[in-house]
């Protein structure tokens, strides 16, 4: 099917950049591009087809970066058996609040809070814990060999992540295809429409929550092995959900290739603005809120522009202020 | 053909099924037989509780007291979609779509319920779709269609479920006597294909033409049943909607008529 | 301190009770309205509770023109571009003033900073007490105005129906870009009271934010005598849980009072079903 050959040749492309290229900021750019580009993914997930907005990914971010590196410090595991602890114990967090969440029917902005207070609860916990090192944070000590996962040549790091990048792209492509994902999409589009029609809105919504956080733990365990430093406020402070949210949306909620785009255009926009301004702390981040703000108020449907299941975020709220306002008028009570 | 198909065979019961509103009772005590592969119409005035008794019978509300009992089981309280997966589904008095869904992954959505696969499911509302005149529109946007059509594809994502048992809410409003005209016999063919339909409906000459059996709803008590003809007749009914009275005026001016006709 | 927390969350119940949107950057704004405190008097010599007029004006205007211009476009139904929105401002504004004013701690020094007053036995910071009084006296002000005034019956009556309300002739534009206004005042007058007691620093609002969203869910959202009685309450928890688990576990319980009231009585005390 087209999107499966899109992902090939997408995949084989890059893999094969670092034999085309020797030159360090094209790879390490790609490399960070490749990272963006999975934590967009992972909002993308549980927001775009699933229609519930996480605004503390970052609660699934730190926890796969603490476990990654305390697997390997103190349980002496090699990096990739802490990966894949780092990936189960998000997903833990992921069914966690997510079976709270929604077995309490929380929407909307109510879930985007709980979301939120999540991330910062954790953020306080590690910072009062001890195995987290508190607010020095941890150091994963230098490790360049494949087991410790750790690369010299980013090429290691480009590769890496491009199968992590990969796999999502094939897992939303399932979504796309499958009738999970038309399940999840129904239940973003009108909940009760789908209850009617035999869909079970907290087992769907469970499932994309678990994806999603996955795929966020995966991030945040690369994370770490890239940078070899976590502390709570990378971990769960608000820098990766953010990320996350506005890749996602620029490059259009709800695509496959939308977190890949929007993510690419967003690091463009970064390096451009250190290259004309310096290094500000923070100037980022209005980078970021600016674009967010600019693409909720002109281009809803992001970048991606003409994807179909794009327009539900735009025609949704249209057409929800339109139904909205029927049943908000007097003489339509709805009972009949 | 409907005369052979019709059973005496409940497929719904509902047993003094009450529900209050902060205080307010919206539903009250009202039982109710729908006999299998019948059409059975639900009127009353406006905020009779109509559209609350649906939302009771699928699940979307529960009951403070009473039973529903469907296909010989009871689903007092079960969700909706539990009911759907058992052949019991709903339209909306205000149709809700899929927004920024085409028409056709609208009914896949419902199709699915039985088809896994998706190119089955696609397969299969395209079929659908087919049946309830839809197919130009297949690959439309769902918010791009008039109100008529849209109707129809409320319709069409509950049949894609393949029901047994069928609650529509008002489908036919706000339709104009064209659109109506079309979607009467849609409706009629619904019991043909063997699916039971229990509708709540205004729009007087559906009911007319299609009603085996008619229940009368005012605030929210049961206060007639029977065939169409029947009910129409009854006076608490032309009470109900035209106000106190009215069935006694209306019989003496009938009778002040046919006496000056010297009958 | 309960007091000023009662008085902004006021202005994000207002907010949510009007416009039924989540203000997410609620805490932003404050932020912003500490920092003009403190311009004030840093650059006027302006003291704080002297400029409470100024504040509410200024932050009146600043609400005004957000919902009008900005917010207002976005269609201020339920939905979840008003949330990114209000996301997006609020990161904005917390990283303009990072770069603007740098991650300094900046507190004011006034004659009274640093007296106390005695009540019994107890030694309570002035500033403090006269935040109390302030925050409960604003506090009731705007409780007044919601009551008697032509402007918040209007308000009231957007909030309960809007399509009546519009019917009725009320501009609802108006009502609407009033209401975030006044929300906003509310942190104007906050911030007067709260600067001499406390600091500034471009992330202050992030500690204010969860502590006002966890009231107006606590006191129900939409309701105000709930906004104003949760403030209280939860000022006494966190000074009690600051008391026995220490300063940052003590934040850890509100969260979770929080993230309880929202999944299991979303009405909170007082409100109605939202």
């Amino acid at each position: 099917m087209k999107d499966i050959k899109f992902i090939a040749l997408f995949t084989l492309v890059l893999a094969t950049l670092p034999f085309l290229t020797n030159s360090g900021v094209v790879l390490n750019f790609v490399v960070m591009a490749l990272y963006a580009s999975l934590l967009a993914q992972s909002w993308n997930i549980l927001g775009g087809y699933s229609g519930q907005f996480s605004f503390g990914n970052a609660v699934f971010f730190g926890t796969g970066a603490y476990v990654q590196v305390i697997a390997q410090m103190h349980f002496g595991l090699n990096a990739w058996d802490a990966l894949f602890f780092a990936l189960s114990l998000s997903a833990i967090v992921g069914v966690f609040i997510g079976s709270v969440s929604f077995r309490y029917g929380l929407k909307g902005s109510y879930f985007a809070l709980v979301t939120l207070a999540m991330a910062e609860i954790f953020r306080i916990l590690s910072l009062s814990v001890g195995f987290t090192g508190g607010g020095v944070g941890l150091m994963l000590p230098l490790n360049n060999t494949f087991l410790g996962m750790q690369f010299i040549n980013k090429s290691g790091y480009l590769w890496l992540i491009l199968a992590l990048v990969c796999s999502t792209l094939l897992i939303t492509t399932y979504i796309k295809h499958s009738k999970l994902g038309a399940y999840m999409q129904a239940v973003r589009d009108n909940e009760d429409a789908a209850k009617a029609l035999g869909i079970n809105p907290f087992n769907v919504k469970l499932f994309s929550i678990s994806i999603s956080s996955v795929v966020m733990g995966a991030g945040g365990a690369i994370y770490v092995q890239l940078f070899q430093y976590i502390d709570p406020g990378i971990a769960y402070g608000p820098q990766s959900s953010v990320e996350a949210l506005v890749a996602a949306i620029v490059g259009g909620v709800g695509t496959l290739w939308g977190p890949i785009i929007g993510a690419t255009a967003l690091l463009l926009m970064s390096e451009l603005t250190r290259n004309l301004f310096g290094q500000i702390p923070g100037i980022n981040m209005v980078i970021y809120g600016l674009v967010l703000v600019l693409i909720v108020l002109f281009a809803p449907s992001g970048l991606s522009g003409l994807g179909l299941s794009v327009r539900a975020l735009f025609s949704r709220s249209f057409s929800s202020s339109r139904s909205k306002l029927i049943e908000d008028s007097p003489t339509h009570g709805g009972k009949g | 053909m409907k005369a052979s198909l019709l059973t005496s065979e409940n497929i719904l019961s509902l047993n003094s099924v009450s529900k209050s509103f902060a205080g307010l009772k919206a539903v009250s005590e009202v039982s109710i037989d729908v006999h299998k592969y019948s059409l059975t119409a639900l009127i009353g005035p406006n905020g009779a509780g109509k559209t609350t008794l649906f939302a009771l019978i699928s699940g979307f509300l529960k009951p403070d007291t009473g039973r529903i009992v469907y296909n010989s089981n009871d689903i007092t309280g079960l969700a909706p979609f539990v009911n759907a997966k058992e052949g019991l589904t709903r339209t909306f008095q205000i149709v809700q779509p899929f927004a920024g869904q085409t028409v056709l992954e609208n009914v896949a959505i419902g199709a699915h319920l039985h088809y896994s696969n998706r190119s089955q499911a696609l397969e299969y509302a395209s079929h659908v779709i087919e049946k309830m005149g839809l197919h130009t529109y297949a690959n439309k946007l769902s918010s791009d269609l008039t109100i008529a059509f849209r109707k129809r594809l409320e319709l069409a994502k509950a049949l894609a479920t393949q029901p047994k048992l069928i609650l529509l809410d008002e489908v036919l409003a706000g339709l104009n006597p064209r659109e109506i005209q079309e979607m009467i016999p849609i409706v009629k063919n619904l019991v043909n294909e063997g699916v039971t339909v229990l509708m709540i409906e205004h729009v007087m000459q559906a009911v007319m033409n299609l009603a085996d059996k008619v229940f009368v709803l005012d605030h929210g008590a049961l206060i007639a049943e029977g065939t169409p003809s029947e009910v129409t007749q009854n006076e608490l009914v032309i009470e109900a909607y035209l106000g106190k009275g009215a069935a006694e005026r209306l019989n003496r001016k009938h009778l002040v008529t046919s006496q000056k006709e010297g009958t | 301190m309960g007091a000023v927390y009662a008085l902004i969350a006021l202005g994000l119940t207002l907010v949510y009770g009007v416009l039924h949107i989540i203000n997410f950057a609620h805490g932003a704004c404050l932020m912003i309205a500490l920092y003009g405190v403190y311009g004030l008097w840093a650059a006027l010599g302006v003291d704080p509770y002297a400029a409470l007029p100024i504040m509410i004006a200024l932050m009146l205007m600043l609400g005004y023109i957000l919902q009008r211009y900005v917010i207002n476009r976005a269609g201020h139904t339920r939905d979840e571009r008003v949330l990114l929105l209000t996301l997006g401002l609020s990161i904005i504004f917390e990283n303009l003033a990072l770069i603007l004013f740098h991650s300094d701690t900046r507190t004011i020094e006034t004659t009274y900073s640093l007296q106390t007053i005695q009540l019994g036995s107890v030694m309570l910071s002035l500033p403090k007490f006269y935040a109390f009084w302030g925050a409960l006296g604003v506090s009731a002000v705007m409780l007044a105005i919601m009551k008697w005034t032509d402007l918040g019956r209007a308000i009231r009556a957007v909030a309960k129906e809007r399509v009546g309300a519009k019917l009725m002739g009320i501009d609802v534009e108006q009502v609407y870009a009033m209401s975030f206004g006044i929300g906003l005042a509310c942190l104007g007058a906050a911030a007067c009271f709260l600067l001499p007691a406390y600091y500034v620093n471009p992330s202050v609002g992030n500690g204010f934010i969860f502590v006002s969203f966890t009231i107006v869910v606590l006191g129900g959202m939409g309701s105000f005598l709930g906004a104003l009685l949760g403030g209280l309450l939860i000022g006494v928890i966190e000074s009690l849980g600051g008391l026995y688990l220490g300063e940052s576990l003590g934040q850890v319980g509100i969260f979770v009072v929080f993230v309880f009231f929202l999944i299991f009585r979303p009405q909170g005390m007082f409100g109605s079903k939202s």
